[in-house]
């Protein structure tokens, strides 16, 4: 229940900055989701936000108090860790007290904080077992529990559900949403390298990437606007397709002509200055649609077909691309295989990058 | 013969006398005895063979020659009575198995094989418990045995020597001392090495201070007591303890002199070595803690003391009752250092000091110590295998 505040934190380790200019304002109630691709530094800052890591440059502040030298149990916060992080000696209900037996709370005190987040994750039946005796999900709740009872101000989660099998990934992240509901107040913090976690769970994303933020923003800001090439194709799946080609007119609307031959429309604004700039196109494999015109935004022949029924991916072949240009057509089409597929796509929906950046954002 | 010829030879012989062990005698089950064709047991054979002439050994070569012995009265009755009943029990099992091997009717090739691995499992386990029966079981057996004997080991006294142990006062002051020392040298070897193993571990010179606490475990008792004798030595130019004495102007002490506290200058000697082995076991358990469990515990606002004793030592515990029971063990058998340093006087005799000097004087009442000494360390040891098998776990 508290706002952060981060202003130009920055982690280095010797002489080496895995992290740095990480500037960012969250709000009370926010539930904010640290995205990324491995060793991006998500997890680090989130470490350093709990006061495991020492931040190395840089301001945090919690409720506008800087605590950058305050220890973690007094930063009102609390965290819920990768593997669980359980005290394998304690039951359930031991787990879930410690925090508040360190702190030399009444047992009454103790026991209502404990059975009301027990209540709230469904754990009664299993307070008085220990951690090996639970699933996976179970101790996952046990260790929110563990959150929850402590009322902190800010909620740190450390990739939680990495740990657990698909199914109850999906049914525990509805759970957090639904906690996230009931405690409308808290403030929480997650970590993710899974973007299905990120869209649903965030009110903004931070993508993090090559030790700084790419972008911040809502999650459909991220996948409609994104600010560069790494949020367009980190986000989205399967990701967006990148094709190159040169500006030929300008105005409210913009004409690329594409390598392999190609031309597109976008609707964004350029000058008569950008004529003949380089630009990467992108467009997202869902924004795609086969046609029979004589224009054409892609042209290749389709060597995979991954017919899902109630949509199909095509694979293009790759034709000195890095990576092959994917279609994703509604219904199915089995029959495409092989065969060389005209593409077209919405003006509205394509996007320009100039050297990375969206032109949207010049 | 050159010793190295000797060592490869005796090498050569026991590895192929291994294996041919093995290949020759599951050759002859699955080949000769059964078969994995249709047999027909010649029991007018079989019977006579394994459980004719092997009881007819043991009849004559045994349990016959102590009886007769036994009515002459040159051998006590009881051993004549055991010879007898060792001999009953094998020969009633040598008859089940020529009973069962031999069976009337023809056998199957299914029988057979099935027979034939029902046996192979004793083939394999036969030699480790011969080794077993010859090195453990039957010492065990022999000590009680001959601790039932006087002196000179020919007269039968029942349990005359446990009788006078008890009532001699040395026995009572060894058991004492004894008891102190499982008490103390356990407690302390482990707390010390703990101890260091938690202070050792994020330094950067930690590897060499366990290296150098380590080192005693590699001294053998004798040594280490000698060491020690210069440490307690009572002349202020070479025992530091009494040169610090003398620096303070005070008169020299004998440490291992004065009553009672002398015990504890001779327990810190084997915790000094100790220290050592429950340090490396501690320091790996600790190392074995989820990381992760420790953060959690400095993020719900523990104290490190609180991570130590409220996180750390009891995800160890196994471990640490392990290290325990382990050192319990080997206090239970060290004489060295109290042979060594004092030779039982001042006070100072602990169970197995109390044995050796009896050993070759008087072996009836030596072996009764060592028997007090094994019921002694039974329990522990039990409970030192449960706990190391729930480790393994």
């Amino acid at each position: 229940m508290a706002d952060l505040k981060l202003t130009d934190v920055e982690k280095a380790y010797g002489d080496v900055k895995v992290l740095s200019n990480i500037n960012l304002d969250i709000k009370k109630g926010e539930l904010i989701v640290f995205v990324g691709p491995s060793g991006c530094g998500k997890s680090t800052l989130l470490r350093m936000i709990a006061g495991l890591e020492r931040i190395t440059g840089g301001e945090l502040q919690i409720d506008g108090m800087v605590v950058n030298d305050i220890p973690p149990a007094q930063r009102g916060i609390a965290m819920v860790f990768q593997s669980y992080a359980l005290y394998p000696h304690m039951t359930v209900r031991e787990n879930m007290a410690f925090a508040l037996k360190i702190a030399k709370k009444s047992k009454q005190e103790i026991d209502a904080a404990v059975n009301r987040a027990a209540k709230i994750l469904q754990l009664d039946q299993y307070l008085d077992r220990l951690p090996r005796a639970l699933s996976g999900g179970q101790r996952q709740r046990v260790a929110i529990g563990r959150s929850i009872v402590r009322d902190p101000k800010v909620y740190l989660f450390d990739e939680p559900l990495s740990n657990l099998d698909a199914a109850l990934r999906v049914a525990t992240r509805i759970e957090i949403a639904q906690l996230k509901e009931s405690m409308p107040d808290s403030t929480m913090i997650y970590v993710t390298h899974d973007q299905v976690e990120a869209m649903t769970l965030a009110t903004r994303i931070v993508v993090l990437a090559g030790g700084g933020i790419s972008q911040v923003g809502s999650p459909l800001e991220l996948y409609n606007r994104p600010e560069n090439e790494f949020v367009a194709q980190f986000i989205g799946s399967p990701a967006m397709n990148m094709v190159p080609g040169e500006v030929v007119e300008t105005g409210a609307q913009t004409v690329i002509r594409l390598e392999g031959g190609g031309t597109a429309r976008a609707d964004i604004p350029t000058t008569g200055a950008d004529k003949g700039m380089k630009v990467n196109l992108g467009v997202r494999p869902e924004d795609v649609t086969a046609t029979d015109g004589e224009d054409f935004l892609y042209r290749g022949e389709v060597e995979i077909v991954e017919a899902l029924g109630e949509l199909t991916v095509l694979y293009f072949k790759p034709d000195g691309r890095e990576k092959p240009f994917l279609a994703k057509l509604p219904g199915t089409h089995a029959e495409m295989r092989g065969q060389t597929v005209k593409l077209v796509a919405d003006p509205a929906k394509v996007h320009l990058f100039h050297n990375g950046r969206s032109l949207l954002y010049r | 013969m050159h010793p190295v010829i000797q060592g490869v030879l005796t090498i050569v012989i026991g590895v192929g006398g291994c294996v041919g062990y093995f290949y020759f005698s599951n050759m002859i089950l699955d080949k000769v005895i059964f078969p994995a064709r249709e047999t027909r047991p010649n029991r007018t054979i079989g019977l006579p063979v394994v459980f004719g002439l092997p009881t007819l050994a043991l009849v004559l070569g045994y349990a016959g020659p102590l009886v007769l012995q036994a009515l002459a009265g040159e051998a006590s009755m009881i051993s004549a009575v055991f010879a007898v009943a060792v001999t009953a029990m094998l020969a009633y099992y040598l008859l089940k198995f020529a009973l069962w091997a031999f069976p009337v009717d023809t056998v199957s090739p299914g029988d057979n094989i099935n027979r034939a691995n029902k046996v192979r499992p004793w083939l394999f386990l036969f030699p480790a418990m011969f080794a077993l029966g010859l090195y453990l079981a039957y010492p065990v057996v022999g000590s009680f045995w001959r601790s039932l004997f006087d002196r000179s080991g020919a007269n039968f006294i029942g349990f005359g020597n446990y009788m006078d142990l008890f009532a001699g006062s040395s026995f009572r002051t060894a058991v004492f001392n004894n008891l102190m020392w499982v008490l103390v040298v356990p407690a302390m070897a482990t707390f010390f090495g703990l101890l260091v193993a938690q202070l050792t571990d994020r330094l950067k010179w930690g590897n060499i201070a366990k290296s150098l606490i380590f080192m005693p475990m590699a001294i053998s008792f004798v040594g280490a007591s000698l060491i020690w004798k210069f440490v307690y030595s009572a002349n202020p130019d070479i025992g530091i303890i009494n040169a610090t004495r003398d620096f303070f102007g005070m008169a020299p002490v004998d440490p291992v002199q004065i009553p009672f506290w002398n015990n504890f200058f001779l327990m810190f000697i084997l915790v000094w070595i100790q220290t050592g082995f429950a340090m490396v076991i501690l320091s790996a358990a600790l190392r074995g803690i989820p990381e992760e469990t420790i953060e959690a515990a400095i993020i719900d606002g523990a104290n490190p003391f609180q991570v130590f004793f409220s996180i750390k030592v009891p995800q160890i515990m196994g471990t640490i009752v392990v290290v325990w029971t382990t050192i319990t063990i080997l206090v239970l058998k060290v004489f060295d250092i109290v042979y060594t340093m004092t030779g039982g006087n001042f006070g100072t005799h602990i169970l197995p000091s109390y044995m050796m000097t009896y050993m070759f004087r008087d072996d009836g009442r030596a072996t009764a110590v060592a028997f007090v000494i094994m019921i002694l360390v039974l329990p522990v040891m039990i409970w030192n295998i449960r706990q190391a098998n729930k480790e393994m776990r």
